[in-house]
């Protein structure tokens, strides 16, 4: 320390990775940097076109792992992403479209997703019924309504034969516009309407299991928990529409019950 | 109607898109035959635009033949080719020239050009000369033209999603409760096919 100066922690430098070499040529519309996680770095970008938005999500080397074992692993991950990817969309899996890949380079373009994930629309939602002193479970018709989208769309997936791996409200997102209610009540400022996009699909396999749709759905129901006071009354809505969604599914609803208790178990032992 | 020149998202600025549309081609025949006998003078992708859905399909074409070039890793004769190859949705290169390529029956016709460094062509200098050399309607290269030449049942048979439920759109009611078939249906379901061929595309050879 050269100076006595305390920086303060919130002007503290975000290291902000080189872009990819996939951009660093030119382009109407510039990269902007959306997300970083452990494993991907996401960006916002456009395709093709200055009008075509796209989310490029580059897996950059890992300096700590061994070079050969490093790109054998994120090529498997970008081509087993956009297998699955391009597998849901065919069968009518509300996913993301796969737009261009570079498994050497480790970069995968999928389609840009407009809306917010579902974690935060909660949230939103949560903060905005606290702000009316409105009590909980009173008139919320529009969020058992997402609830039921939730599980059709887990459904609809494992129906074709895909498992998530990691299944949370941060990797659905809610996409504005499409979605009218049956009574055609997208109302504007609700925050909840909307269609219901699965993304991140970096652990996700291709799956008929009852055990490994039971972990998805046992997965979804921890991350609900975690936001949603409400959660066990609203879940059951979710796995509603779940078991409704394909045949077989009520097979998989039974299976889960012996995960919690497997999970219970777990965290009893600690 | 002249030829369109676009600077792709994320190629080099040295490297434009070259694109010009033709109908009733009388001269397919004489085209193919100078692709066949390497002609120097001509250096373009001739695609059967009755293969072609949209601008945006032959563009990724181009993008991905042009991105693969700059890593030098073009797996046929050049940057041309490549761009009739990543039409396809398989590693079979003579099948996909056979496919998507002239033949001499092609009477609508999308000729793709890259002016690169070590070939900077200029746009009047391509357009001229397609004009001299090509015996058609030029007209133009948008999603609406393009429409009046597909053949949509040989898409779908080229890219096999004849079998599929049309994605999102594909006429049953969706998981998210909007049902396919409505005023804009079909726009809805032709734009959810487009998606699907980009996919087919993306994932050449690493599908299984
Ligand atoms: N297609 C998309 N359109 C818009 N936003 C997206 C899209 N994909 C991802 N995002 C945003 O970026 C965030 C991170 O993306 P994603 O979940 O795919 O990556 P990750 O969790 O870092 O990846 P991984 O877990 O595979 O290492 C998401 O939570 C979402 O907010
Ligand atoms: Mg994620």
């Amino acid at each position: 320390m050269e100076t006595e100066t305390i920086p303060a922690i919130e002007t503290a430098p975000i290291e902000r990775p080189p872009l990819p070499p996939v951009f660093q040529y030119p382009s109407a519309v510039p990269p902007s940097l959306i997300t970083q996680g452990a494993e991907a770095l996401l960006y916002r970008s456009t395709y093709l076109l200055p009008t075509l938005p796209c989310a490029l999500k580059y897996r950059p080397p890992k300096p700590y792992r061994h070079p050969t074992l490093d790109l054998r692993l994120t090529k498997h991950r970008i081509l087993s992403e956009a297998r699955v990817l391009a597998k849901c969309r065919r069968e009518g899996v509300p996913v993301p479209a796969v737009y261009a890949l570079d498994e050497t380079a480790g970069w995968l373009m999928i389609e840009w997703i407009e809306g917010e994930v579902v974690r935060i629309r909660l949230n939103e939602w949560l903060q905005q019924r606290k702000d009316e002193g409105i009590a909980e479970g009173v008139d919320d018709d529009r969020l058992v309504r997402l609830m039921e989208r939730v599980g059709r769309a887990v459904g609809r997936m494992h129906a074709v034969g895909v498992v998530h791996g990691d299944l949370t409200t941060s990797n659905m997102m809610l996409r504005p516009g499409r979605h009218a209610g049956p009574d055609g009540d997208s109302a504007v400022g609700d925050v909840l309407a909307g269609d219901i996009v699965l993304i991140d699909f970096g652990l996700a396999s291709q799956s008929t299991q009852d055990e490994d749709r039971a972990v998805d759905l046992y997965v979804l129901e921890r991350a609900f928990g975690s936001t949603h006071p409400r959660a066990e009354s609203l879940f059951k809505v979710v796995l509603g529409a779940y078991g409704k969604s394909f045949k077989g599914a009520d097979v998989v609803l039974k299976r889960l019950e012996d995960v919690r208790m497997r999970g219970r178990k777990r965290s009893m032992l600690g | 109607m002249a030829l369109e020149s676009i600077a792709l998202e994320h190629l080099p600025a040295s490297h434009t898109v070259h694109t010009a549309l033709f109908r009733n081609v009388k001269n397919a025949s004489f085209l193919h035959q100078q692709l066949l006998a390497g002609n120097k003078d001509f250096e373009y992708a001739l695609i059967d635009a009755s293969v072609i859905m949209s601008r945006l399909h032959a563009l990724a074409a181009a993008y991905r033949a042009v991105n693969d070039s700059l890593e030098s890793r073009l797996r046929s004769r050049n940057v041309h080719s490549e761009i009739v190859f990543s039409l396809s949705p398989n590693n079979n290169i003579a099948e996909s020239f056979r496919r998507f390529g002239i033949t001499p029956q092609t009477t609508n016709l999308l000729a793709i050009k890259v002016s690169t460094p070590s070939s900077p062509a200029t746009a009047t200098e391509i357009q001229s000369h397609l004009s001299k050399e090509v015996d058609g309607e030029q007209v133009e290269f948008s999603d609406e033209v393009l429409q009046t030449m597909t053949d949509l049942a040989r898409v779908k048979k080229i890219y096999k999603l004849n079998s599929t439920g049309g994605g999102n759109n594909g006429g049953k009611k969706g998981v998210n409760g909007t049902s396919g078939l409505g005023a804009s249906g079909l726009e809805d379901e032709r734009k959810e096919l487009e998606i699907l061929v980009l996919g087919s595309m993306a994932l050449r050879g690493a599908t299984n």
